[in-house]
């Protein structure tokens, strides 16, 4: 076995284990901390359902950006669809036989890619060219959306114009997932694309990407809007009760 | 000391969004409350030697506490969706009243001590050591939001700036600098009853010299009774409702509304005060302690229904919180809510709100009001933030909306709405909400004024309106002192009880 694929092997069990263990622990952190009091943004659902539809409408159509800013909408749902495609398609690389619905996902995906890049194009175009955007951003910020921008057109690079072997790739993750490491394609701009993707799963726990479970545990979107037919108290406040 | 000089800004067409003026509120600091007041909260009054680990102890603990603050400073990808959403910062040009550039002032500093990346690379993710200039940047700027919440709304993460505001003003309090106006009135509410610290016998005074004014006024014998034990309802009302203009003539409307419908009332001078500042420094146990005054009041009354009268935060606090804080309400199966929810009538909802209660009233037909009465007026409808992003009326979510405009069309013929991007869920804040409402930060009021005010003058140029209804103590205050500076007549500000009052058939 060749010291690249024993370093990419490497890198990949440990860029999995901490994204794993780090989101692991965020999400078991969130969950964890209490949210003491209502206060869901307001008019909010007041039921559980509604919450659920809400909730729905803000992963998947972004709804309080939409009422936000267009354009900040535009680039955002484009990149995050784009990605969503163009990760549904990577699904070939884990998976035998190929899934039906990856099958039929693929040449989407291909395209995808364009929209991911388009997106990502423009929400960093607005970190330069908006001032209230550019006072607001840090080094990471700028970071972040050039790595999303390396790894979208690395793997564009081998999509449209240079293809690499993806019979080894896929030898080389199926490996992986079972424990039987294979060679990885000795392709420069692969490897340069699989390590950019490893950076992105390790640093994922310990950034802004934690966007994504926080979301989910956003007092002001997951709560129903019925305090007054429900007593919410939490643990740590019950306690005051008992001293009345 | 008098407060600055500074340029009233003038009113364009539209709401514009400035080009940013690094710096330009930093000078704005309210006045910081003195030792009395501190000590009265169990603050210290001024800096420690330890005050930074003080303050990062107390950033671990809330952390700890509120699955908000620690979700929120996570999950911000500084996209910028926020940024021109803060009447503060439309009104200042001042980036550091955007929302997501105040909350990256605590941000800043919770990267570099709760966070692996900012531990690691301070300079790569904006993270920074804790210094008095950061600070002093906290004690102005978390002065300069009135955690109105619009910026949530906009927010794809619902990131509620209003949290890291009342977070960052309680770390503030256990370092020392705590803000005079709140903690003052803090002080006042717990020892007196209400926020004005006005006493017992001064408020039995002044609800009998506002009896024999209606009576003067109607020929009607419309009474303000106060501590009647067994009466029907307990009315919690801002105490700026017992001798402020506009503020009282909303008061009497209430009286008036119970007089024609019959309803047997009281108001409490323990409880003679619906506000409540412990939401505006997030602290928990202050709001409840605040809170529990209502708690007492009605248990010792022996009253069947809890109603509030028109305040934006205290509706917040009344409608959302008193249920967890005090068990007012229902769905407690504990001792300590059972006690209070078989006392309360479960055909009403608990509490209610003045204007749940009076359009109900209207729209069944047992009070009768004459709309034509107030054909002087031309009247538009100002959303105040805590009741429009922070509580519900009625049963549909919305109703918060359209219960009162229901209310002020069923007793005015002429109304009209400002734009729709600056009411409902959109809507400005007046300026003064949150612990602003002092004049020593006058110049953040005014200038945090402008985005409603523009709105305002719109309806006055397209619609003669002359009249802005609204049903929020603070926004009553404010509007009445800043209005003026932006050429406006003082008067055109009032309540929603005070239409009510106008229009009400009394026998």
């Amino acid at each position: 076995m060749s010291t690249v694929t024993m370093i990419y092997a490497g890198m990949f069990y440990i860029a999995t284990l901490l994204l794993v263990v780090g989101l692991g622990y965020k999400i078991f952190d969130y969950s964890r901390t209490p949210a003491p009091l209502k206060i869901p943004t307001t008019p909010a659902p007041t039921t559980q359902k509604g919450v659920v539809y809400r909730m729905a409408k803000e992963v998947v159509l972004f709804e309080s950006l939409f009422k936000s800013n267009k354009w900040i909408w535009v680039f955002g749902w484009l990149f995050h669809f784009g990605l969503l495609l163009v990760l549904a398609r990577h699904l070939r690389y884990f998976t035998e036989p190929v899934w039906f619905w990856v099958g039929i996902v693929q040449p989407f995906g291909k395209y995808a890619s364009i929209m991911m890049v388009l997106g990502l194009a423009g929400l960093l175009a607005r970190r330069f060219l908006v001032d209230r955007v550019r006072y607001i951003s840090t080094p990471s910020d700028y970071l972040m959306l050039v790595l999303l921008l390396a790894i979208g057109l690395s793997g564009m690079l081998m999509t449209f114009v240079a293809h690499t072997d993806i019979v080894a790739l896929k030898a080389f993750f199926m490996g992986l997932m079972y424990l039987d490491v294979q060679p990885v394609p000795m392709d420069p701009i692969l490897l340069v694309h699989l390590a950019l993707v490893a950076l992105l799963m390790v640093i994922f726990p310990i950034s802004k990407l934690l966007h994504a479970p926080g979301l989910f545990f956003s007092p002001t979107r997951n709560q129903a809007d019925n305090p007054r037919e429900h007593r919410h108290v939490a643990a740590w406040a019950a306690r005051l009760d008992q001293n009345n | 000391m008098a407060a600055a000089e500074f340029d009233i800004p003038e009113i364009k067409d539209e709401i514009e969004t400035p080009k940013l003026r690094e710096g330009s509120m930093a000078h704005a600091k309210s006045f910081l409350a003195g030792k009395p007041v501190q000590d009265f909260m169990g603050y210290p009054h001024e800096l420690g030697e330890d005050w930074k680990e003080r303050a990062i102890d107390k950033m671990g603990d809330l952390l700890g506490k509120y699955r908000s603050l620690k979700v929120f400073l996570d999950a911000c990808v500084h996209c910028g969706a926020c940024t021109d959403k803060c009447h503060y910062y439309l009104g200042t040009s001042d980036p550091k009243n955007m929302p997501v550039a105040r909350q990256d002032l605590m941000r800043q500093v919770y990267r570099r001590y709760f966070t692996t990346a900012g531990k690691l690379f301070p300079k790569l993710v904006g993270a920074k050591d804790l210094t008095k200039d950061i600070l002093d940047d906290w004690y102005s700027y978390y002065h300069q939001c009135s955690e109105c919440r619009r910026c949530s709304v906009f927010c794809p993460y619902g990131i509620d700036t209003a949290e890291i505001t009342m977070a960052g003003r309680e770390i503030l309090n256990h370092v020392g600098m705590g803000q005079k106006y709140s903690n003052e009135i803090l002080g006042k509410v717990q020892k007196i009853g209400n926020n004005l610290g006005l006493p017992g016998p001064a408020l039995e005074d002044t609800l009998e010299g506002l009896e024999e004014d209606i009576e003067a006024d109607t020929g009607v014998a419309v009474k303000m009774p106060l501590d009647v034990k067994g009466a029907e309802v307990l009315l919690v009302t801002p105490s700026a409702d017992f001798f402020s203009e506009p503020h009282v003539e909303s008061l009497i409307g209430y009286a008036k509304v119970f007089h024609a419908a019959g309803i047997s009332w009281t108001l409490s001078t323990h409880a003679s005060e619906a506000g409540n500042f412990g939401l505006f420094n997030g602290n928990y146990e202050t709001m409840r302690k605040v809170a529990m005054r209502i708690r007492d009041a009605a248990l010792e009354l022996g009253v069947k229904r809890i109603v509030v009268g028109e305040c934006g935060h205290a509706w917040r606090v009344a409608y959302s919180f008193w249920n967890t804080l005090t068990g007012i309400g229902y769905g407690g199966n504990d001792p300590f809510s059972i006690e209070l929810q078989k006392q309360l009538d479960p055909t009403y909802p608990q509490p209610q709100h003045i204007c749940e209660l009076t359009n109900d009233l209207i729209k069944s037909g047992k009070i009768k009001v004459d709309p034509s009465l107030n054909d002087d007026l031309v009247v538009t409808y100002h959303d105040s933030c805590n009741v429009a992003r922070a509580s519900r009326m009625g049963t549909e979510p919305g109703g918060q909306f359209t219960i009162p405009r229901e209310l002020i069309k069923s007793v005015v013929n002429n109304f009209h709405n400002m734009a729709d991007d600056t009411i409902y869920e959109s809507t400005f804040c007046c300026g003064g909400g949150g612990g602003l409402l002092t004049d020593d930060l006058m110049e953040v009021r005014v200038k945090g004024a402008l985005p409603r005010v523009t709105a305002l003058n719109n309806v006055v140029k397209e619609h003669q309106v002359n009249f802005m209804a609204t049903i929020c103590a603070i926004c009553k205050a404010q509007f009445t002192k800043v209005l003026p500076k932006y050429g406006f007549d003082m008067s055109m500000v009032g309540g929603v009880h005070q239409l009510v009052s106008k229009a009400i058939k009394l026998d």
